[in-house]
Formats: structure tokens, C-alpha cells, sequence
């Protein structure tokens, strides 16, 4: 007799109301996994697609032979950005619910990817990033007034109202205008670093994607260029276990990991702990050099935790138990590098409390500058003028008819 | 009778539809366990088990396509594009393959399906949570393309939609969902409790395809509106004072000229009314219809309110939204043309 099919759904393993549970989650010990030379074969490193590397281990010491990239002080300057970041979210998603702004993305749990891995790039460098790598701008000293005044809509927003909150544009910087529509950003910065390419040029390109969006067409159209053309191009992977509401089980399939989508594509595919500042610079580093030697793309999965909600407009005890970010086996990166540091005998609770003091008083500094200059709500705004310009480099007649018809 | 606001509506006309006819299956971007981010298939899963409503993988094109290839096996999906704005990975799908089924394979295959996505502005959604995109897909034959305007409509509309033979793209206007809106922004929201379009029926029911509604009977000037449009003409035509007759569309493609050319021949003038961006939008064509077919019953020019040609602005969105000022404005001006 013919067996009845039957639909896999998958599911994770705990809902709301249930015990977290990481045992799924595979973590080699923090110094296990080798370091390959940069021109390493492909194929020869197919097995650090399923690994893990990390450098700090649970004593807070530096261990293995990713360790060592980075001075006391270059370390300590990582800890600043990513206790600014969290102080710039803690203070924006009060903003959003004061009505101060309609919409906010934080990074809570994610600092170390984005802090870190910006110091690997070189100025004239381009990322193409998601909604949750503004840590590319705070560790590129970016000002926060700037980034407060975008997020507000006011006068001096340098995006004149038209994009949501959080969806910066900073050339300089070497940060693409963000899309709201999702993986768009992948193929562009393989496009990004083939013209680098083709024009001879020595800079190189990050693209950012999170795990849900990785299950997009376009994810996949950017590894087949990168891998036909061996692109300079970074690829990352941020695998933050949720998509909204949606498991990280549902997109990733039964490919195992998603580094391991690289696999197929010959893509060098390495997974890292995310939550390590040290392991993140590291293995970043290393992919950034293989795409200066002109080596091709890496693609690294950045195991980590959204111990946050998605969005201010997401509320994830609906869907995950509320101990779940506690629990998560790779910890905090604040808290991780901070053991780190005072193992070292660099860093202390006082310092790390006055840090944390300080990082507030600057956004909060930063946030009246940019109120002064205005508010979602307030009337000093961007003038409905400006909503006409920019559409195109000249304006239409048929543009300059509507703009008059509107009365501004 | 119940009260219901409109994505209870949605998720009524769902569960009647799931309930009566097993092959019908729920999908998409966190549509199961959490019932979508506007929870309009809150319940689904639990009631109908995983392989009926499940969260699919982002992808839009993965979605469609997987739908197309259900509905080709005797399924009737009706899958969910978290925001209109999110379908275009979806669009070669949708228009170059579910379109196009039937007509290719003369009939040897069909695609009976439901593609709902959340439309229009008036939500701070910036960019990329605000677009009404119908007229891409009212260009495109094979499709039929509904809009519903109130909680009502929505679930006749719905389960019309799913029952169809055929590809049915719904659009639905999220600025609706919680109430009737008529863009008076600085307003609170009224709620579709005291509303008489938020009574609707417990049980199964249709609201068929291709038929408009007079929503305001007038003899002065016909407004041709959809969606959240509808809310805004009927309060120009209050504030105003002029007598106008509204017509809610209800569906765009197959559109019902009947009731236009009925009623712009009985008033004489034409005002069109939609939130996406004037040029090429579907307001184009039903000025076209009119002047095709109500050309000599003309007292003055069609006249269209629209958003305007710029992409949807986050901050200036109440200068971007048709409200009533506008269609107000335009009222006047079409009775002393
Ligand atoms: C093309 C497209 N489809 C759907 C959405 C709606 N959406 C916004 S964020 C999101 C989840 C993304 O998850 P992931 O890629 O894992 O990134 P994370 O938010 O976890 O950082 C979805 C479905 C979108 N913005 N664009």
C-alpha cells in the first residue's frame, strides 16, 4: 500500500510558556577552531561552515588562533561603541513611545557584529547594510545628533522626511541608503565590489542580510555573482534565531547552518560567535583580507541572539518564552567583553559603570540638540516642499504642476 | 449578525472558507504560530493544524510560486504578502505564470488562488508600508484585483475570492482595519463597532466579484472611489455640502461599468479618487471609460485626485494623502466647470 504523504512544518522547540531550550544549538569551546591562511582551498575548509569560532572563553581570557587582533585600547574603544549603541536604542525606543518618533529598530544583544566588524574596513569601503547595523555608523564616529535627527524627521533630517526612521544613508561613511525591502542590498554589494573590480580599484564591499532573508531569491542571485565573478565582497549572515515571529528553522531548511549555503557556491563559509567582539574582528578581518588580496568573497554567519523585539511595532512574548534571551548560551556582549577586560586588568565595575553614565549622557545630549531642531509631531519639519524634490535630478513640469497644485 | 472590524472580517471569511472546504490552505510570513503581523490569521493554525496554515519562508516569489503549484494540484491557497510593498519579488509570479495558467494551457490547468496583501498609507510606514500598487496589477490579464472599503465587503469579498476560479489579487487597505477612516488625520479613529457596515453576517456569504456600490446616492457629481478613498469622498461630499453620489468599486478588475456610466450619465461630472500616485494609476482608465462612454452626458472635464508622483514620503505623508480638503476642492471646481 502507497504511504500518505504528509506536510514537515517546522517548529521551535519551545513557545511562550515553556522552557528555553539551546541544546540544539552547537558551540565548540571559545579556541577550538583553526585559523586558515587566507588563500586556504575552498574545500579544504567546508567543516567551518558547521563550527563555531570563538575567542573568549567563559573565564573571559582570549584563547586560540583567532586571539590576538586587537590592543587593550582598540578593545576598550569597542566597548565604547557598543555601550553607546545600546544607550542610543534604550533612549530612541522610549522616544518612539513619547510619540518622538513613529518607528524604531534596536540592536539589543547584537552590538559586537556590527561595532566590530566596521573597524576591519578601510575608509572608501562600502557596506550594504540591514536595519540592524547602525553599530557600522556609531563605531565610524558618525554624529549621533545626525543619526537622532533622521530618526525624528526634523529639520534637519540629511534624508529630508522621506525614509522611516532608521533607515540612514551615510556615503561617507560607507553606508548605502537602507531599503526597507528586504535581501534588495545583497546582489548590490556584489555589484558594489565588482565594479571596484573592473575599475581597478582597491575597495571592497560588505553585504548584511539577517537568517529569515536569507530564503529570498535575491541571498541567492548575490552568491552566484560573487562566486562567478569572485567578487571583493563580504558577505554576512546575521543568524539572530528570529525573523519577527518566525523561527530561524523555517528559512534555513535542512541546510544545517546557513554558512553552509556558501558550500555549494564554493564560497569559503566560516560561522562565528557574534556575540564575541574579539572572534567578530577576527574572522572579519580575515575575510576583508582575502577580498583586498583579491582572494574572492567569504560568506560568515554571525551566531547570535535578538534579545530585543523586531521593531517597536513587535511584541515578542507572543511568540517566544520571555526567559529564551537569558538563556541564550553565547551570553552578552557587553557583559562578555567587560569580563574580558577586567581579566585583562584593564577595565573595572566602577570604570564600566561610569562608562555606561557617560554613553547615556551623550545620547541624551544629542537627543536635546536634535530636539531642538524638531520632532515627528512637532511642526518644525521637513516642508511638504520637499517632497517633490529629488525624485528625479531635474524637476518635471509634470512634477512642478502637482507641487503647485499642492499648495506649497 | 456580529460586529466585527475588518481584519476580524478577513479572518472570518478565512476560517468559513477553510471551514467548508478543506482544500483551502493559509500561508505566508509569520501567518501561523503568531497569525500575522496584522493577526488576521490569528487562530487559523490552531483550528486547522500545520499543514493548512503554516509561516512560510520570506520569500515572496517562493510563496506564489508554491501557491500556483497547489492550486495546479487542487488547492485553493490563499496566501498572505505581509505588505503590498514586499510583492514584487512575487511579481513575475504573479503576472508571467498565475495570469496566465489557464490561458496558456487552455484550461488544462487553472489557478485558483487568493494573493492578499495589506495596501496604501496613513500609518507612518514610510516607503516601503504604504504603496497602493493595483494598477500593476489591473494592467495585467488573467488577474482580478479587489479592494474592499469596510468589514462587510471584506469577508463577501474574501470568500468570493477564494471560491473563484481564478487568480484573485486583494488588496487590502490597512488603514481600514481597525476602522472607518476618512482622512481626517487629526481625528480619532471611529470605531466599525457603530458602524453599519461592521455588522457581518457569522456565516458563509458572498459579496460577488465585479460589482460596485452606491454608497451615497447624489445627482450632482459622481465620485468614483476604493478602499480607504471611499471614507475621504463621502466626507468631502459632507463637508462640502455638495450633493454627490459615491461609488465604492469594490472590484477593480473585472470593473463594473454599469454602475459608473449609470451614474456619470445621470450627474453629468466625474470626480476619481485614489491614494497611489496619479499618473498611470488606475484612475487613468475609469477616466478613459467615462469619456468613452459618457462623453456626450459631460457638464465638465473628469476630474482625478491622486497621490501625488513621488514615492510615499514618511514625514509629509498627510500632504502626500488625498484627504477630504483635496477631493473637497475638487468637488467645487467640477461644479462651477
Ligand atoms: C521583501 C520583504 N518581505 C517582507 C518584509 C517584512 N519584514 C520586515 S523585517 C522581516 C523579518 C526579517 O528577518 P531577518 O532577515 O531574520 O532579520 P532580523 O529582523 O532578524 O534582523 C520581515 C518579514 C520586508 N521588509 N521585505
Amino acid at each position: 500500500m502507497a504511504t500518505p504523504l504528509n506536510l514537515h512544518v517546522p517548529e521551535p522547540e519551545v513557545r511562550p510558556g515553556g522552557v528555553p531550550d539551546f541544546s540544539n544549538v552547537h558551540i565548540a569551546p571559545a579556541g577550538e577552531v583553526a585559523r586558515p591562511p587566507i588563500d586556504v582551498d575552498p574545500r579544504d575548509i567546508r567543516d567551518m561552515a558547521f563550527s563555531v569560532i570563538r575567542v573568549l572563553n567563559r573565564e573571559g581570557e582570549a584563547v586560540g588562533p583567532w586571539a590576538g587582533a586587537l590592543s587593550d585600547e582598540q578593545l576598550m574603544e569597542g566597548m565604547h561603541h557598543m555601550m553607546l549603541l545600546r544607550a542610543l536604542d534604550a533612549r530612541m525606543i522610549i522616544a518612539q513611545r513619547q510619540g518622538k518618533t513613529s518607528f524604531y529598530i534596536q540592536h539589543l544583544g547584537e552590538e559586537a557584529v556590527s561595532t566590530a566588524f566596521r573597524k576591519v574596513l578601510k575608509q572608501g569601503d562600502m557596506n550594504f547594510a540591514t536595519y540592524r547595523q547602525a553599530g557600522l555608523l556609531i563605531a565610524d564616529d558618525y554624529p549621533l545628533e545626525t543619526m537622532i535627527n533622521q530618526i525624528y524627521a526634523n529639520s534637519e533630517d540629511p534624508m529630508k522626511g522621506r525614509q522611516l526612521p532608521t533607515l540612514y544613508s551615510v556615503r561617507e561613511k560607507g553606508f548605502f541608503t537602507l531599503s526597507g525591502n528586504l535581501a534588495t542590498q545583497f546582489p548590490q554589494a556584489v555589484g558594489w565590489a565588482m565594479a571596484s573590480a573592473i575599475k581597478g580599484e582597491t575597495n571592497i564591499a560588505a553585504g548584511w542580510i539577517g537568517d529569515g532573508s536569507t530564503a529570498e531569491s535575491d541571498f541567492h542571485a548575490g552568491l552566484v555573482f560573487a562566486s562567478t565573478f569572485k567578487a571583493p565582497v563580504v558577505l554576512n549572515v546575521v543568524n539572530n534565531q528570529w525573523a519577527i515571529s518566525t523561527f530561524q528553522g523555517i528559512a534555513r531548511g535542512g541546510a544545517g547552518t546557513f554558512a553552509a549555503r556558501g558550500l555549494g557556491y564554493g564560497i569559503p563559509s566560516l560561522r562565528v560567535d557574534g556575540n564575541d567582539y574579539l572572534a567578530v574582528y577576527a574572522v572579519g578581518l580575515w575575510a576583508a583580507e582575502r577580498a583586498r588580496q583579491n582572494l574572492g568573497p567569504t560568506l560568515i554567519e554571525y551566531v547570535t541572539y535578538r534579545a530585543g523585539a523586531h521593531s517597536t511595532s513587535d511584541d515578542p512574548s507572543a511568540y517566544r518564552p520571555k526567559e529564551e534571551s537569558a538563556a541564550w548560551p553565547l551570553g552578552d556582549p557587553v557583559i562578555r567583553l567587560k569580563a574580558h577586560l577586567v581579566a585583562k586588568g584593564v577595565w573595572s565595575e566602577d570604570r564600566h559603570a561610569q562608562l555606561e553614565a557617560e554613553m547615556l549622557d551623550t545620547v541624551i545630549a544629542a537627543q536635546r540638540k536634535a530636539e531642538a531642531n524638531g520632532t515627528m509631531h512637532s511642526d518644525n519639519r521637513p516642508s511638504a516642499r520637499d517632497m517633490f524634490e529629488g525624485v528625479y535630478a531635474e524637476m518635471p513640469p509634470h512634477l512642478r504642476r502637482q507641487r503647485q497644485e499642492s499648495g506649497v | 449578525m456580529a460586529r466585527m472590524t475588518m481584519i476580524q472580517a478577513i479572518r472570518d471569511g478565512m476560517d468559513v472558507a477553510m471551514g467548508r472546504d478543506e482544500t483551502v490552505v493559509v500561508y505566508g510570513e509569520d501567518v501561523g504560530y503568531f497569525g500575522g503581523v496584522f493577526r488576521a490569521t490569528q487562530g487559523l493554525q490552531e483550528k486547522y493544524g500545520r499543514s493548512r496554515c503554516f509561516d512560510a519562508p520570506i520569500s515572496e516569489s517562493g510563496i506564489v510560486g508554491t501557491a500556483i503549484g497547489m492550486a495546479a494540484n487542487g488547492l485553493r491557497p490563499c496566501v498572505e504578502i505581509q505588505f503590498a510593498d514586499y510583492m514584487y519579488p512575487a511579481y513575475d509570479q504573479i503576472t508571467q505564470e498565475a495570469a496566465r495558467i489557464r490561458y496558456r494551457s487552455n484550461a488544462d490547468f487553472t489557478c485558483p488562488m487568493v494573493v492578499r496583501m495589506p495596501t496604501g498609507g496613513g500609518i507612518f510606514g514610510g516607503q516601503t508600508h504604504s504603496q497602493s500598487p493595483e494598477a500593476l496589477f489591473t494592467h495585467v490579464a488573467g488577474l482580478k484585483v479587489v479592494v474592499p472599503s469596510n468589514p462587510h465587503d471584506a469577508k463577501g469579498l474574501l470568500i468570493a475570492a477564494i471560491e473563484d476560479p481564478d487568480p484573485v489579487i486583494f488588496l487590502e487597505p490597512k488603514r481600514l482595519y481597525n476602522g472607518p477612516f476618512d482622512g481626517h488625520y487629526e481625528r480619532p479613529v471611529t470605531s466599525w463597532g457603530k458602524h453599519p457596515d461592521g455588522e457581518v453576517p457569522e456565516e458563509h456569504f458572498t459579496v460577488p466579484l465585479g460589482q460596485a456600490k452606491v454608497k451615497r446616492e447624489g445627482r450632482d457629481v459622481t465620485v468614483l472611489a476604493y478602499g480607504t478613498m471611499v471614507h475621504v469622498a463621502l466626507a468631502a461630499a459632507d463637508d462640502t455640502g455638495i450633493d454627490a453620489e459615491v461609488i465604492d468599486l469594490r472590484t477593480l478588475l473585472p470593473y463594473d461599468l454599469d454602475a459608473i456610466t449609470t451614474s456619470v450619465r445621470k450627474t453629468g461630472r466625474c470626480v476619481i479618487v485614489h491614494e497611489a500616485t496619479l499618473t498611470s494609476g488606475f484612475g487613468a482608465e475609469l477616466a478613459a471609460l467615462v469619456a468613452e462612454h459618457c462623453f456626450y452626458h459631460l457638464e465638465a472635464p473628469v476630474r482625478r485626485v491622486a497621490g501625488w508622483d513621488t514615492p510615499y514620503p514618511h514625514a509629509q505623508e498627510w500632504d502626500y494623502f488625498p484627504g477630504p480638503a483635496r477631493v473637497g476642492a475638487a468637488l467645487t471646481e467640477t461644479m462651477e466647470a
